[in-house]
């Protein structure tokens, strides 16, 4: 509790829209957390107002017992690394990251500046301008200059967005290292869900401005509670389904006249219209009426329709006797036969491994937002 | 003139220029001829007859002509007999710069980053004056500053001025027009600084623990310098070779140098006004010189 961020029915709204609607939050000291949307969900917004760059319409911020939700960015213990850097192009890299420490007051400024450089790898530039470092170097350079502060909270607005793919892998792997050295609390605001799961203790998924569910990246993925979640992080098979009463710890299902069950554990609706759903990965193919394992969940009928080789693992599509396209992730291990367009095939899975969602959710929720 | 020198090796790609390298050149030199013929006509020749006019014989006249003796005595004498007015055009031209700066910058300050929509209508005005001729506007404020007039009844009523003050024909009229006039040459390269400092910079001093006066001093006035220092040459450099605003709104003891250059030239003593234009000339890109280098503006973006 001593420092823990503490956001309570934040809302804030731009004229008649609502960018952040009743948001309560509680950011463990030294965790890492991430926040999880796509654009326009209202996560930078959030970060801003903890920042103190946005003022909330309603609602508390607080960083332990002290309430800092009006108080002016230059007097908040929380620095923040932008998504542009906003590197200052007139001063050295060195200047750049002594700016909080000279503005403060603070004293033996050079030695801190030459520990900080060292710790993003960067000493021998320090007399360079921003404008002559490459994208990963100005990242680090931001990153440096917010955390030499030693805040309280250090906010990360997609700062890994403009860097490619394989730096940003390594940088991921860099800022985990840093935030465990350094024992700070890091909100990392982000709409990459591989990213949030990578680096975060604690991963909140965010949607118009409201929480959608919070919790381990695995718990996320795992026993996802909206259909929005089931979508955003990772893909999900949702077919609609029927709980006919429970049996034992699990729930019988009618799913498109086939019987299914599915363990209570990850029902988020345990009765009437459902969504069941499944991750592709989790889902095997048999030859039709082939007996595949004891216990499993069958989907008979199906017949292939796409075939997709990635490398690590084959992708099918498979269309199903009622016209929907489910997906299945078979991985290249070679001790499976591969499926071609066109045969019969029955989708398998393990009942433990299905989670069911309420039907008067979208099914394509944060779908297409995948890929942006 | 080298940045012009190299462009033709930057339009053609290397494979090429190598195979016709003869061409190449050419090309270069055939692209520079403009641009130099313009210079040598505009520019090498006027600065040459101007510095060979200075250095004529001074015992001749328009009717007898003048004989070419290397008399660098103009230069001594011509010092000597109007060193007030050169130091008081240079006073002058910089009170009106500071004034320019004081008023300018705060203007430009509200247009780049407090006019929302009223921007472009702010810019209309800074620039509408140009649409009158210069003359008109100077003659204006003879106006304004006359003696019958709003501004000095009200400052005589507030014995800020005496009862026979006046502001006419003093100092503070010729600095006021010279402000006036070139308040213009300040404010839009200011402005064209200051659009440019992109505003998430200040947020990010702010997150960084800049209240707002020490991110201005930190972040926002090293980034306008470029304009600041274009501003201040713009208006500098006019306003300490400008006639138009003594002879106007000044007084004999307001003379400036410009005003002494035109009234030589008239008087047909040809080689003593060349002699002062060029040691203006001279004192003036003196004062520029260790102006820009110690606004170290060279190595701004």
């Amino acid at each position: 509790m001593a420092e823990d961020l503490t956001l309570t029915s934040v809302t804030k709204s731009f004229g008649a829209f609502t960018a952040v609607d009743d948001l309560d939050l509680t950011v463990p000291q030294g965790s890492f957390f991430a926040l999880l949307g796509p654009s326009g969900c209202g996560k930078t917004t959030t970060l801003r107002m903890v920042a103190g760059l946005e003022e909330p319409t309603s609602g508390t911020i607080a960083l332990g017992d002290a309430d800092i939700t009006r108080l002016k960015p230059y007097r908040r213990p929380v620095n923040t690394v932008f998504q542009s850097y906003a590197l200052f192009p007139h001063l050295t890299i060195a200047d750049n990251v002594a700016f909080g420490l000279r503005r403060q007051g603070r004293k033996d400024v050079d030695a801190r500046v030459t520990e900080m450089l060292e710790l993003v790898e960067l000493v021998e530039l320090r007399k360079r301008r921003p404008a002559q470092l490459s994208g990963g170097q100005q990242q680090r350079v931001a990153l440096a200059r917010a955390l030499i502060n030693q805040p309280k909270v250090l906010l990360l607005d997609e700062p890994l967005g403009a860097l490619d793919l394989k730096l940003r892998r390594q940088m991921q792997i860099e800022l985990k290292r840093i935030q465990t050295e350094v024992g700070l609390t890091f909100v990392h605001v982000t709409h990459d869900q591989e990213e949030a799961m990578t680096m975060a203790d604690t991963v909140a998924v965010m949607n118009e401005g409201r929480i959608e569910q919070m919790g381990a990246p695995e718990e996320l993925y795992e026993a996802p509670a909206t259909t929005f979640v089931a979508n955003f992080l990772g893909q999900s098979n949702l077919v609609s389904g029927k709980v006919l009463g429970p049996d034992g710890s699990v729930l019988r299902l009618d799913v498109h006249g086939a019987r299914i069950d599915a363990g209570t554990a990850r029902a988020r609706v345990t009765d009437g219209d459902v969504w069941v759903g499944v991750r592709p990965e989790k889902m095997q193919l048999s030859d039709p009426g082939e007996d595949f394992r004891d216990g499993d969940n069958v989907l008979p009928d199906g017949e292939i329709s796409d075939v997709s080789f990635v490398g690590v693992s084959t992708q099918y599509l498979v269309r199903m006797r009622w016209g929907q396209e489910l997906t299945a992730f078979e991985q290249n291990t070679g001790a499976r036969r591969r499926f071609r367009v066109g045969d019969k095939v029955d989708l398998h899975w393990n009942p433990d491994h299905t989670f069911l969602l309420d039907a008067s959710q979208d099914a394509s929720a944060g779908a297409v937002v995948e890929d942006e | 003139m080298s940045a012009a020198g190299n462009l033709p090796v930057g339009l053609v790609d290397a494979p090429t220029a190598r195979s016709q390298g003869g061409r190449r050149g050419l090309a270069g030199y055939l692209l520079l001829l403009p641009g130099a013929l313009w210079l040598l006509l505009f520019f090498v020749v006027p600065t040459v007859t101007l510095v060979a006019t200075s250095l004529y014989d001074p015992s001749g006249s328009l009717q007898t002509g003048y004989a070419m003796t290397g008399h660098w005595q103009n230069y001594v004498d011509s010092i000597r007999d109007y060193l007030p007015q050169i130091v008081r055009s240079l006073l002058y031209a910089l009170t009106a710069t500071v004034v320019c700066i004081i008023l300018g910058y705060p203007l430009a300050y509200a247009i780049a980053f407090k006019a929302g929509r009223w921007k472009n209508l702010m810019l209309v005005a800074v620039i509408a004056p140009f649409f009158t001729s210069f003359l008109v506007r100077t003659l204006s404020w003879q106006y304004l500053l006359g003696d019958n007039e709003v501004l000095v009844s009200v400052l005589r009523a507030l014995h800020v001025l005496g009862p026979d003050g006046h502001l006419l024909a003093t100092p503070f009229a010729v600095v006021t027009g010279l402000s006036y006039n070139f308040l213009p040459f300040m404010v839009l390269p200011l402005y064209a600084s200051l659009e440019k400092v992109d505003p998430r910079l200040i947020e990010a001093g702010a997150d960084l623990y800049a209240a707002p006066f020490t991110a201005f001093r930190k972040i926002t006035l090293p980034l306008s310098m470029p304009g600041l220092v274009a501003g201040t040459l713009l208006t500098f450099i006019p306003a300490a070779g400008d006639y138009i605003n003594s002879e106007l709104l000044g007084n004999p003891q307001t003379r400036m140098i410009g005003n002494e250059i035109q009234d030589l030239f008239g008087a047909g003593d040809y080689p003593t006004a060349a002699a002062l234009s060029v040691s203006l000339m001279a004192a003036i890109v003196l004062l520029v010189f260790f102006y820009v280098r110690r606004a170290g503006t060279e190595e701004l973006v």
